[in-house]
Formats: C-alpha cells, sequence, structure tokens
C-alpha cells in the first residue's frame, strides 16, 4: 500500500466463474490502483456483475486470483470480504425498504468495527455528499424515489469507510439528470477522499467520461483497456456501445 | 379495525351497483355448488347399514341467500373504508389525531390493566386462570415474534421449544430436586441450545423451505417425547412436577408457608395471583429483551436480513451467526414459557405440544402485525380470550374464528397494528449531528 510506485489496490488474474455449466468469466485479469476511478464497461450478459460478486465471494472463484491490498481474498466468504472495508452498492440497490433511512445507513456501518465517532462522521459525509437524504432521514428505504434510493444504497456503502467502493449499474432505470448527480458525486468522493472506485454499467458515455481508466468486457473476457478517453475514442467501442447512446 | 365510520367524501370511483350485483352472484353461486351437496343432502347409515338421505333445500337456500347478502355487505363495507393499500383512507385529519393520541395511551393502559387484573378479579378465579392463559400466549408470540416478525425466518415448529422448556424444568425438579428459579434459565439455555442445533441444518433454506423443515423438527420432538416412555412418561406423561414457590417459601397452607409467615390466612388464590404475576414478568422480560435488541446492531441486522440477505451479506453482516442468535433467542423464551407451563399445570404430556400450537402462536404473531409488540400482545389477547368468549358456541367457534381471520386480512394485511415504528430516532429533523448517530446506537 505504502509502496510509492503502481501497485493495485484490487489485483485479479486469470479469474474464472462459472454459473453450473455456464461460464460467466473465462480468465479475468483486472487491476485497479489506489485512488482510480475504474469503469467495466460492457453488453448485458458480457459478465460485468458476476465479476463485481465473484469479487465478493460469490459465485465462487472456479479458478485464478484476486488480490486485495495484497491479500488473497479468491476463497473468503462473503461478510469477511465486506469486512476488509470493501464496499458495494449493488445491482437493483437493494435497500432495505421497510427500514427507516437513517437505520439503513447505520446498517452500512453495523458489520465493521466501527466507533460512535466514526458513524458520525459517516453520516455528516454522507449528508454532505447527498443533501436529498438529511430531509428523508426518517422516512421508509422503501417510500424513496429511484434516484434517492440509489443515492441511500451508495450513502450506506460510504458509511463503512471503504477503501474500495464497487457500484453496479449506479445509473439504472434513473432519469439522466438524476443520474448525472450520482455520478457527479462519485466524482467528488474520488478528488476529496481520494475513494478508489469500480463502477460497472451499461451507460458507456457517462462511465468513461468519469473514469481514469476502463476495461471492456465481452462474453467473459475482457477484451479491451485502456485510459477512459483512450477507450471513447476506439471505433470498436463507439460502435458497440456509444452509437445511439450519445445524448450529449 | 377502524372503529370510527369515516366520513364518505364524494367518491368519483364509478363502482355501480350492477358490479356488486355481480359480484355478489358469482360467490352465491360457488356457495351454491359447494352447499349442494354438504349441507343440501345429508346421508346417515340406516340400522342395518343401508344408505338413508334426505334432502334440507331450505337450509341450503338460506345458506346461499347469506352469502349472496353478506358478500354484498363486504363489498359495500369495502367500498367504504377501502382496501388497505390500495386506496387512500379517508379519515378526517380530528379523528385521525384523536386516534393517534388513543393508540399511544393502549400499550400503558394494557399494562396497568394487567397489573390490576389479579386485584380487580380476585375473586374470580376462572378470569385469572384465562389471564394466565393469555399471558403465556403473548409471551410464546413475543418470543416467536423474534424470529419470525424481526428477523423473517418462517418458523411452523415453535412448540418444540415450548415442549423442550417443559419437559426440562419437569424432569430436572422430579429428578433432581431442583427449585424452578434454577430451572428457569436452564429451561431456556436448553430450549436455545435446540434452536441453535436446528438452526444448524435448515439455515440454508428460506420461505417454504425452512417452514417445512421447522414443522417437521416440531414433530421430531413431539415423536421422540411420546417415544422414549423411559426418560418421559410417553404419552402418559410427567405428574406430580412440584409447584413454584416464592423464592423458596412455598405457596402452601403448612406453617412455613408464604400465608403463615405474613401471617395472613391462606387461600388457595395466592398461588394463582402469584403464577399471574411470574408469567406476566416472564412476558414483560421478553418485550424488554426484545426492545433493548432492536436499537442494538443485532436487532438491526434480524430486521436487515428479514428484508434482504443479499444486501445484509454484502454489508458484512455474517447471516449465518445472525439467523442463529434469533433462532436462540426466540427459542430460549420459548423455553421459558415452557417452564411456567409446567410448572402451573403440574402435569404434562405430549398432547400439549402439538402443531396446533405452533399454528396458534403463529396466528398470533401474523393478526398483530409482525414485529409489533402491542400487536401481538392484542391478538393474543383477542385469539385466546376471543376464543374462550365464543365457547357457547360449540363448534361455530372455529367457524367465528376463520371468518375474523378473513376479514382482518382484507382490511389489515399486514396485521392488526402493520406499522413498524423506527429504531433510530431524529430529535430535530433539521440538524444531523452526532447525536442522531448515538440514538441510533441505543
Amino acid at each position: 500500500m505504502t509502496a510509492p510506485s503502481v501497485k493495485p489496490l484490487l489485483e485479479i488474474r486469470g479469474l474464472r466463474a462459472a454459473y453450473g455449466k455456464i461460464e460467466a468469466l473465462k480468465g479475468v485479469d483486472l487491476d485497479i490502483n489506489p485512488g482510480e476511478i475504474v469503469a467495466l464497461i460492457g453488453a448485458n450478459g458480457a459478465g460485468k456483475s458476476t465479476l463485481m460478486m465473484t469479487i465478493f465471494g460469490r459465485p465462487r472463484a472456479r479458478a485464478g486470483q484476486i488480490r486485495f491490498d495484497g491479500r488473497d481474498i479468491t476463497g473468503m466468504a462473503t461478510h469477511e470480504i465486506a469486512r476488509l472495508r470493501i464496499a458495494q452498492s449493488p445491482e437493483g440497490r437493494r435497500i432495505f425498504p421497510r427500514m427507516s433511512v437513517a437505520e439503513n445507513l447505520q446498517m452500512g456501518a453495523d458489520a465493521t468495527e466501527c466507533s460512535e465517532a466514526d458513524r458520525a462522521t459517516g453520516l455528516e459525509r454522507v449528508v454532505t455528499l447527498f443533501p436529498r437524504l438529511k430531509e428523508r432521514m426518517a422516512q421508509r428505504g422503501g417510500t424513496l424515489s429511484g434516484g434517492e434510493q440509489q443515492m441511500l444504497a451508495i450513502g450506506r456503502a460510504l458509511m463503512s469507510r471503504p477503501r474500495l467502493l464497487m457500484l453496479d449499474e449506479p445509473s439504472l432505470g434513473l432519469a439522466p439528470l438524476v443520474a448525472r448527480q450520482i455520478f457527479d458525486a462519485i466524482r467528488t468522493l474520488n478528488r476529496q477522499d481520494g475513494l478508489t472506485v469500480l463502477i460497472v454499467e451499461q451507460n458507456a458515455n457517462h462511465a468513461l467520461k468519469l473514469a481514469h481508466r476502463g476495461y471492456v468486457m465481452v462474453n467473459g473476457l475482457i477484451t479491451l483497456s485502456g485510459t477512459g478517453n483512450e477507450l471513447l475514442q476506439r471505433p470498436e467501442v463507439r460502435s458497440a456501445y456509444l452509437e445511439g447512446g450519445r445524448r450529449g | 379495525m377502524t372503529a370510527s365510520a369515516p366520513e364518505r367524501t364524494s367518491t368519483s370511483r364509478a363502482t355501480g351497483a350492477a358490479f356488486i350485483f355481480k359480484k355478489a352472484l358469482i360467490s352465491a353461486l360457488v356457495a351454491l355448488v359447494l352447499f349442494s351437496l354438504m349441507i343440501g343432502i345429508r346421508t346417515e347409515a340406516g340400522p342395518t347399514g343401508q344408505l338413508i338421505y334426505w334432502t334440507r333445500f331450505g337450509d341450503l337456500a338460506s345458506m346461499v341467500a347469506i352469502v349472496f347478502g353478506g358478500s354484498i355487505v363486504v363489498e359495500l363495507l369495502r367500498q367504504w373504508w377501502g382496501a388497505a393499500g390500495t386506496t387512500i383512507r379517508v379519515i378526517p385529519p380530528p379523528v385521525q389525531t384523536t386516534l393517534a393520541v388513543a393508540g399511544r395511551l393502549v400499550a400503558p393502559a394494557l399494562l396497568i390493566f394487567a397489573l390490576l387484573v389479579p386485584v380487580i378479579f380476585y375473586h374470580q378465579r376462572y378470569i385469572l386462570d384465562l389471564g394466565i392463559l393469555v399471558l403465556t400466549y403473548v409471551m410464546l408470540g413475543w418470543g416467536l415474534n423474534i424470529v419470525v416478525g424481526l428477523a423473517g425466518l418462517l418458523d411452523l415448529g415453535y412448540v418444540a421449544f415450548y415442549s423442550v422448556g417443559a419437559y426440562s424444568y419437569a424432569l430436572l425438579s422430579t429428578n433432581f430436586d431442583l427449585s424452578f428459579w434454577v430451572c428457569l434459565p436452564l429451561a431456556g439455555i436448553l430450549a436455545a441450545f435446540w434452536g441453535v442445533l436446528l438452526g444448524f441444518p435448515v439455515l440454508r433454506l428460506r420461505g417454504d423451505y425452512l417452514a417445512i423443515v421447522t414443522l417437521a423438527f416440531g414433530e421430531i420432538i413431539r415423536l421422540v417425547i411420546i417415544n422414549w416412555q423411559s426418560l418421559t412418561g410417553g404419552p402418559n406423561g410427567i405428574s406430580g412436577i412440584p409447584r413454584p414457590t416464592f423464592f423458596g417459601i412455598p405457596l402452601t397452607a403448612s406453617d412455613n408457608g408464604l400465608a403463615a409467615k405474613l401471617g395472613i390466612p391462606f387461600s388457595p388464590t395466592h398461588r394463582i395471583v402469584f403464577l399471574f404475576y411470574l408469567i406476566l414478568a416472564l412476558a414483560l422480560l421478553t418485550n424488554w429483551v426484545t426492545i433493548r435488541l432492536r436499537r442494538l446492531p443485532i436487532g438491526r441486522a434480524w430486521e436487515a436480513l428479514r428484508e434482504d440477505e443479499v444486501a445484509c451479506r454484502a454489508l458484512g453482516i455474517n447471516t449465518t451467526t445472525t439467523k442463529l442468535t434469533a433462532f436462540a433467542t426466540g427459542a430460549m423464551f420459548g423455553g421459558f414459557a415452557g417452564a411456567f407451563f409446567a410448572t402451573r399445570q403440574g402435569f404434562i404430556s405430549p398432547e400439549s405440544f402439538t402443531f396446533q400450537e405452533s399454528a396458534l402462536v403463529l396466528a398470533i404473531v401474523v393478526l398483530g402485525g409482525m414485529g409489533s409488540q402491542l400487536g401481538v400482545a392484542l391478538a393474543a389477547l383477542a385469539m385466546i380470550g376471543g376464543f374462550e368468549l365464543f365457547r357457547g358456541l360449540e363448534q361455530f367457534r372455529m367457524l367465528v374464528f376463520g371468518l375474523a381471520m378473513v376479514l382482518l386480512m382484507i382490511w389489515r394485511p399486514r396485521g392488526l397494528i402493520g406499522h413498524r415504528a423506527p429504531t433510530v430516532f431524529l430529535k430535530q429533523s433539521q440538524a444531523i449531528s452526532s447525536d442522531l448517530v448515538k440514538e441510533g446506537h441505543g
């Protein structure tokens, strides 16, 4: 971690995972350096979400290695991985609908060892990032709008003071304006706190503009990688993910 | 149910009489088909074994008419109040505030009433016994509420832990002469132990599958009790279970009894009153522990587990241990209640621990509104007390009971008290500071 050169925070080598006989990841290599935003883009069924879930231990990796901060986390249980302060905002947000916003946020901090002061600063940080949540504190999670639920899911993930934040399709089903707010918040987090972020997106244009580096995934394999701008210029990326998806 | 008749504002809904009539007609038709054989024709075996039958078309007609009329009434009431969840209820604000105030007073009023029951009904043994019974079910309901209401694990075999508690006390006290106060925690610990034992294999299961396994577990415990004659006495049960003592002082007419020590004349009612306060205290302990736990991370984790297991795991919650603690905690209170049951009855047999008990306790939890402490208490009162109320109706009791349940599920699908009070409070809605977090931590 302290090594001045580029020692990746998350290092994935030859990762394979499968659902039954269907192989979803066919040997993925991926690096995330500290303080970086990395975007993972690809079509439906390319294995983006599977990759994220495999990092989190479910489904189990069939082969390959995942190292977080130099430590092998390949066979660990999901909750143990989360306790290393890798946080995720899962696909479909998955907030707790019958619990209040405040309780949802507390849940984020409960599992990690976290003092009262940490909780307070964590909460402070979340509400400055998403002032909307402040107004909604006492409301049930299920009554929030889609955008607010996404903010809550990210806020909840932030409560564990993560070293790596993984976001699965944060803009899914959101109005463009709301999606932009979410992306802005991620950028702020990265710039101000140096938070390392892995973002999985279908919205390639947004994601690649936000990210320092990007990976393109096709059929369980990484086919392209490079800086966000590089990828945006690549004709194959443009034709596959951007044409028609470009709204300015 | 809403007791106050809400004012009907000008409804724009065009659900005309024709619709209601059509619906009622369909119901009546279904009733006709169903009842034509069940009620319309009565069969009996004649003296020589031949079949005699006669028709009762008058009864059939009246039955169908009742269904027809009833279905119109139900439909009208439904439009009047609006089914919960589908339409917005029209209750004028003043009524709402009165209801809210009344709602806040229900719990303390109920508690004060419970405390005063032995004073008011001192000479009515029947009411005292009924009170003890109701409180036993309140306690069981609160115990099961931890598993079903909070953690969302459907447990159809809760009676297993109740029986483990009862048999623990019965066996320990008759074989080793241990007092009630020593056995009570032991019964709880043993029940919790069985809860963990059951928990391990079933934790991978969810929903229906879990329900079936717990159902089987309840039956296994009962069958083991029946068949392990040398230990449990089998179907004959265990008799001569010692009565509880007032911390070592027996509640008898003897010279060292409590009455003699206090210098008051002995009365058998003393023991009943003592039992009443004992179960009240146990039930309140269950309630207090549950309320405390809900504000701690473990209780919050239980509720989160009910909401979304995958999200829980992603947040670093160990779902296995979380489920186990819920199972064990619920089982422990079941065990306490079982020990109390044994000491109160003085005799236990496997017949007291059938699936029907599990179903009854589960019905109390579901009717009360999953996770609501007050709701469970009210439901226990209504179910056990109400059941006694209709004793005169004999076999129609079940009918009334079923009808009440159907009606309740139509209007209050989430149970009597369906809303859930948050455990993290805001002092001021404006300032979000560390105060909030401290509150949240209990």
